[in-house]
């Protein structure tokens, strides 16, 4: 039977061998001829650039060769109109010893907390809600995913508006309880939380897609043995949910981690930044630096330092994994 | 996975400018639009920012002229907001994707000359043009960019909230002291109407400035020269209409529109704005008009000035440039922006000026040119002009939030300022 798959390494291997006739790929075959074995290494490698090349072609165009070019450029005095400047690691230096620096990471670093515990919990507890049966559970399902499929322009423009300091819902609502609201998005001390929560609204609904799917990957034979044991649902969820939903915690953390040092659109499109610079980050700079202010080669060197911000922080989630994701 | 996507399109946009920007050849030979001959049927591509927002068909009348003048020459337009148009054009000219013609400000103008990026122009009739405009645009005695346009900076004004509160209309020896009087005077109608608004921005601060005798720039442009008495109390003047004479931030000042919806809703008494609004306040439900802008020790009025540019890389130099003259020089532009009020033609002919005054509907029409009689340039730096724009803007905005004193906020602008430009 011809496969349509994509074979992988072993089979393809196998497939050569069949093919040719030749037992030699089996360990304890007759060994090959030198002329055979080149041939056969040149169809397998030729098999494989063949299935590779749909994603090494974009790979290669948009992130490797920009890469590169990155690289070289935050190596230059570049403001994208005049011939670029070699410099040296001026730029990294410069960076370094900038306080805007540090101030963009903190407060990208600032986001991160923030959003990956609200977004994380409050994933969880839909996708707990919406694990059981009931009724119109697809429809909430799918209600609750909607804001992940809608552009971040227009949740900036509603979150704005949510949260305008005079006019909007929320002080509206917290005004009913008798609590001054805050200045959310026109304050320093509240404009990140501002765009924290609304992040975290946008993204309930992937990771509680995520957190479903791990859920319902569960054995329930778990769950019955350990109401046997008399087990309540609060005992259950720490000792058998938590711990077999962790790859899935894990797929989420790693995720929003990644994505949370990369924020970007809703912050240009809530607070630009501002006000006072009070909700700046990596990215934000970054454009700035690139579109604004003509330094593309500072730009480039914070964009590697971020890419070797995320990496280390990816390596320590990788290798601390070990300690707590519990594969079954 | 979308973020990772997105960042690498974002490196990959800077990958792309690094290597066209590196393929990319500084102009050697300039041109002579002179010494060519008209390719037949050539396109040349124009982007704009002027048109936008309600004169894209003024536009497209100009356009329909050249093209019925020059055969065999057709103008690709690209009209895009203002608020893009910056960024949109660096990232064209990094990578050799500009438009033939495109417009620049003033104020970008020698950064975009100096990088050579500008084809040097020959202008056939530079006699058409203000000579200080068509001056203000050329670099040692070479012109890089014609003028387009020029505008001013006024005061509008709500006559029937005049009228409500006995005042007199404002008049062009009116100063900060009058302007706060009406304004206070016009608040007490309403607790939502407003007296006066104005931007707290780069933009308005260094007019204020300027009308209280002081200068945002040093003498040599290389160091901030606002942070003295009178420069904080240009600043206070500025920050303190913020919750007495306009709404506070909180309330949404500040935000795009919302001082012209503001005067639209017959809610604001007096807004200071560009007499390019003639056209969007053409149709309020209630009177209005509009007056030179009160000073305090002097007068100074912000003039506004638009150019055209023809790219270095263009392969239609020839063509591309007689688009350029056209566009700012010829009879249909200035009937075209004189029958419409889309700014001032940057024209020498004062003559045919006359027929601007003649318009109704801001009556006054006198106190734009009125208001050319002291002129506040903005200020131009050699390098970090954006960012020097930030940092003022940001500061200022501190202090109308009451987040700091305006004498803090002006020393640490001037540190700022002054790290940013090499002062």
């Amino acid at each position: 039977m011809t496969s349509i798959l994509p074979l992988t390494e072993p089979a393809i291997a196998a497939r050569a061998a069949t093919d040719s006739d030749d037992t030699s790929a089996h360990p304890g075959a007759p060994r090959r001829t030198a002329r055979g074995s080149r041939a056969r290494r040149v169809r397998y490698a030729l098999t494989v650039l063949v299935f590779l090349l749909p994603s090494a072609i974009p790979l290669t165009l948009f992130v490797l060769t920009p890469m590169v070019s990155a690289a070289w450029i935050s190596l230059h005095d570049w403001n994208l109109l005049s011939p670029m400047t070699f410099v040296g690691l001026d730029n990294f230096a410069g960076l370094i010893t900038d306080p805007d620096t540090a101030r963009v990471f903190g407060n990208t670093v600032y986001y991160i907390v923030g959003y990956l515990p609200l977004v994380y919990i409050g994933g969880l507890a839909l996708a707990l809600a919406l694990n059981r049966a009931m009724r119109g559970r697809n429809l909430l399902r799918g209600i609750y995913f909607l804001p992940v499929v809608t552009s971040w322009i227009v949740v900036a423009i509603v979150w704005r508006w949510l949260l305008a300091p005079e006019n909007g819902v929320v002080n509206g609502v917290l005004g009913f309880f008798g609590i001054d609201g805050p200045g959310w998005w026109t304050d320093p001390s509240w404009s990140m939380p501002s765009i924290i929560l609304a992040s975290a609204w946008k993204d309930l609904g992937f990771v509680m897609v995520i957190l479903l799917a791990g859920l319902q990957s569960i054995n329930t034979d778990l769950y019955d043995a350990a109401k046997v044991d008399g087990a309540g649902p609060w005992r259950r969820l720490i000792s058998v949910t938590l711990p077999m939903l962790s790859p899935s915690t894990f797929f989420v953390v790693v995720i929003s981690l990644i994505n949370g040092f990369q924020v970007f659109d809703q912050v240009y499109a809530m607070t630009g930044g501002g006000p006072a610079g009070s909700s700046q980050v990596v990215v934000g700079e970054i454009y700035d630096l690139t579109f604004r202010y003509g330094s593309a080669g500072e730009a480039s060197a914070l964009s590697w330092m971020l890419f070797v911000v995320i990496l280390a922080a990816t390596v320590v989630q990788v290798i601390g994994q070990k300690r707590w994701v519990h594969y079954a | 996975m979308k973020r990772t996507f997105r960042l690498a399109v974002g490196i990959a946009a800077v990958g792309a400018l690094a290597l066209t920007g590196c393929a990319a050849e500084a102009p050697t030979d300039p041109a002579t639009p002179g010494g060519e001959t008209p390719t037949e049927n050539v396109t040349i591509t124009y982007t704009n920012f002027i048109s936008n927002g309600g004169n894209e068909e003024n536009l497209q009348v100009i356009v329909d002229a050249f093209e019925d003048e020059n055969p065999g020459i057709t103008v690709d337009v690209t009209t895009l907001p203002y608020g893009d148009y910056g960024t949109a054009l660096q990232t064209d000219l990094a990578a050799g994707t500009v438009s033939d013609v495109f417009d620049i400000e003033y104020a970008n103008y020698r950064a975009y000359q100096e990088s050579g990026v500008l084809a040097p122009l020959e202008v056939s009739n530079p006699g058409a043009y203000r000579p200080s405009l068509l001056e203000a645009y050329s670099t040692d005695g070479q012109s890089y960019a014609l003028p387009s346009s020029f505008s001013t900076v006024v005061m509008f004004y709500n006559a029937d909230l005049f009228d409500e509160a006995g005042l007199d209309y404002p008049t062009s020896d009116w100063t900060w002291a009058d302007e706060q009087a009406a304004g206070e005077a016009i608040g007490a109608l309403g607790d939502d109407i407003w007296g006066s608004h104005q931007p707290v921005s780069f933009f308005e601060y260094y007019k204020v400035l300027e009308q209280n005798g002081e200068s945002f720039l040093n003498d040599d442009n290389t160091a901030v020269a606002f942070n003295t008495p009178g420069g904080i109390e240009a600043a206070e003047w500025l920050t303190g209409k913020s919750g007495t004479l306009m709404p506070t931030i909180e309330a949404g000042q500040g935000t795009p529109d919302f001082d012209t919806n503001l005067f639209l809703e017959g809610r604001l008494g007096m807004l200071h704005t560009g007499i390019w609004m003639f056209g969007a306040f053409a149709d309020a439900p209630f009177a209005w008009d509009i007056a030179v802008e009160p000073g305090n020790t002097q007068q100074a009025s912000a003039v506004f000035s638009n150019a055209v540019g023809v790219s270095a890389s263009s392969a239609n130099i020839e063509a591309a440039t007689a688009w350029a003259e056209f566009l700012t020089s010829s009879q249909t532009m200035v009937d075209i922006r004189l029958d419409s009020g889309w700014e001032l033609p940057p024209i020498a002919d004062d003559a045919q000026l006359d027929v601007y005054l003649t318009k109704d509907n801001p009556a006054n029409r006198q106190a734009v040119f009125d208001s050319l009689d002291a002129v506040a340039l903005p200020p131009v730096v050699a390098s970090g002009q954006q960012e020097m724009q930030d940092i003022i803007g940001e500061e200022l905005v501190e202090a109308q939030a009451g987040r700091k004193s305006v004498a803090d906020a002006l020393a640490s602008a001037e540190e700022r300022i002054n790290a940013a430009i090499g002062g």
